[in-house]
């Protein structure tokens, strides 16, 4: 019972890092129809600021997280500027192709920048809380917290804030939401700014229980595009519940049956229900 | 059959002379006959990519992970098996064609990024079993001693210039088959998947068998490059199944032009000669190689082979012709008009 309390608040945790990273690909999926590949690399690069801010610079560990945040919203505004405003009347390969040579870009920047060994950067809240007597260290807590805190957040942005509104119009009808005079490219500016300001935040939240690596977006690329396909690509519930159900299955798998066995765990069920449900469980008709 | 001298099939046969005498041209220099030899197999593998992504339209990042399998079951089989490399290749080949098939049945469920990021996670999945899968692929020791080609009477494959011809037959007919392809309905269908799968089922293209085609045609083109890869090479190691393999093959097709019959060959060996010629810079190389990607699919989607079709002045292309050889160009205008509908 202790191991099964202590591996849930692990579960939670991850799954808390999983739905800030896949909430952020969902909203550019949703605004722009195409996936992001480079967002593990920029997961990746999240992480390498926050270890920069705090060690480098001295900032406390909050805002070491904001200031990285802020960076890649910035970093995403040029994305969307140079990079994806010019292609948006090409196919959707050609997107797809181009978040390829971002994510390359970026990984080996970092690689330059800070070598491609591990860093491990210190955990700034030590200690542990009891739970039903498990030990759960408070850096898995406040992931927890702050998860659900930028969770409500952005949901009451997105559904509040006529930025939000205006991101939400877009995904429902692009051509309809430029007649009501809402600027599409605003919104794609907003959205992208939005989506790495997320992802820089989970980077940063599990920088201090990870180490850090050039390769360390790779694998995380892989369960947030499982996660969104399971949750279907644009649907914020879908990615909420779809973080949480994969984290949750990839931990238990680990820790009862094996270390690769919660590798596959992703895949066996990823796998399972696109031969069901092609779209993903929430998903809507085929995408165009 | 009117003029037969127009520019672009001089192109293609000014290419085909220049590879074949390219080893006499480059006699004693060993190194260089073994760049353009991996230059070309490479070229093998974009041509697979090219049936699934430049004619049919879909992304596979599988692609680099068969390459991986078919460089393991031949150099797994010729060392710890000690099997002819013959029979192994051949069963290289077979095994990625029954990969390609049954992972096709349940990807080929899926549609546009639900496709591409399926595909993805299949790759990596590969990837994992060659990583973790330690007993039977040393996982990251990698295989080395892979056997060259056995001889067949007096033709002696552990020669350079043999490998050479050997591997350039391969990309020779896998540049026919995208040629012969092309020009016949199975093609056009796949053509007509890309530009629009919902036009091309109504007017009644049998959609899930094309693409369940296309796509197993281009897992078996991968591994039997995979397999002439690992032969050439002597050694394989996980990342021969990584996703950057997936990605290089990608920017050589890129380059040189998705769709279109002499991009991969073009691509494969532009790339190979910036690669050599920028080797100081090999730690930079991807620094330079990712906005490149970008740059390319901004500004020259087509890549050199569709660029320079399109210089081909209107009067040197046959009428029946005109849309089949230059499909990408179709299909962008095509393109054009659905966003303006």
């Amino acid at each position: 019972m202790t191991l099964f309390v202590q591996q849930l608040a692990n579960g939670l945790a991850l799954g808390g890092i999983y739905c800030l990273a896949a909430i952020g690909l969902t909203l550019v999926f949703g605004v722009l129809g195409f996936p992001n590949l480079a967002h593990g690399a920029l997961y990746m690069l999240g992480a390498y600021l926050t270890f920069f801010f705090l060690t480098d610079v001295g900032m406390p560990y909050v805002v070491a997280i904001l200031a990285a945040a802020l960076v890649l919203a910035f970093l995403g505004v040029v994305l969307e500027r140079l990079v994806f405003h010019p292609l948006r009347h090409s196919p959707h390969t050609h997107h797809m192709i181009a978040t390829v040579g971002v994510m390359f870009f970026l990984i080996a920047v970092v690689q330059e920048v800070w070598g491609t060994g591990f860093l491990r950067m210190k955990s700034p809240v030590e200690g542990q809380l009891s739970v039903l007597g498990a030990q759960v260290s408070w850096q898995r807590i406040i992931i927890i917290f702050t998860a659900v805190v930028v969770m409500l957040l952005l949901t009451l942005f997105l559904k509040r804030s006529p930025h939000g509104q205006a991101i939400e119009a877009i995904e429902q009808d692009r051509t309809g939401a430029a007649l009501v005079g809402i600027n599409p490219s605003m919104v794609s500016m907003v959205t992208f700014a939005v989506s790495l300001a997320l992802v820089a935040i989970a980077a940063g939240l599990v920088a201090p229980i990870n180490l850090l690596s050039p390769g360390m977006g790779e694998s995380l690329n892989l369960t947030v595009f499982a996660i969104i396909i399971l949750g279907g690509l644009g649907s914020l519930p879908g990615a909420i519940i779809g973080g949480f159900t994969i984290a949750i299955a990839e931990v238990m798998a680990a820790t009862y049956i094996s270390v690769g066995a919660g590798e596959a765990a992703i895949f066996v069920i990823l796998i399972a229900v696109l031969a069901i449900k092609p779209t993903g469980l929430f998903g809507t008709a085929a995408q165009r | 059959m009117m003029n037969r001298l127009n520019p672009r099939f001089l192109g293609v046969a000014l290419i085909a002379i220049a590879l074949l005498v390219a080893p006499f041209a480059f006699s004693g220099q060993q190194y260089l006959l073994r760049v353009v030899t991996t230059a070309a197999i490479y070229a093998i593998a974009a041509y697979g990519l090219n049936i699934i992504l430049g004619l049919t339209g879909q992304l596979s990042l599988a692609h680099g992970a068969f390459f991986g399998v078919g460089a393991y079951v031949v150099g797994l089989l010729t060392t710890d098996y000690d099997w002819s490399f013959w029979a192994a290749f051949l069963v290289a080949i077979v095994a990625t064609t029954v990969l390609g098939y049954v992972s096709g049945l349940i990807a080929l469920r899926t549609q546009g990024a639900y496709f591409a990021i399926f595909t993805m996670a299949l790759g990596f999945l590969i990837f994992i079993v060659v990583t973790r899968w330690e007993s039977v692929t040393h996982a990251h020791s990698g295989v080395s001693g892979v056997k060259f080609p056995e001889n067949i009477g007096p033709i002696d494959f552990t020669k350079p210039t043999t490998m050479y011809y050997f591997v350039l037959l391969f990309l020779a007919g896998a540049a026919y088959t995208t040629h012969a392809l092309l020009r016949s309905s199975a093609g056009r269908s796949l053509v007509a998947i890309r530009t629009s799968e919902d036009l091309a089922k109504s007017i009644g293209v049998n959609v899930a068998v094309s693409k369940q085609l296309a796509f197993t045609a281009s897992a078996t083109i991968a591994g039997l490059a995979g397999g002439l890869f690992a032969s050439l090479n002597g050694f394989i190691g996980p990342d021969s199944a990584g996703i950057d393999r997936t990605f290089e093959i990608l920017l050589f097709l890129l380059i040189g032009g998705m769709g279109t019959v002499m991009g991969p060959i073009i691509g494969s060996l532009v790339v190979a000669f910036l690669f050599e010629t920028l080797q100081d810079l090999e730690t930079y190389r991807f620094i330079v190689l990712g906005p490149i990607i970008v740059l390319l699919v901004i500004f020259a989607p087509r890549g050199i082979v569709g660029y320079l079709n399109e210089l081909v002045p209107a009067r040197f292309k046959r009428r029946d012709t005109a849309t089949l050889a230059d499909p990408v160009a179709t299909a962008a205008s095509n393109t054009k008009k659905d966003e303006v509908l």
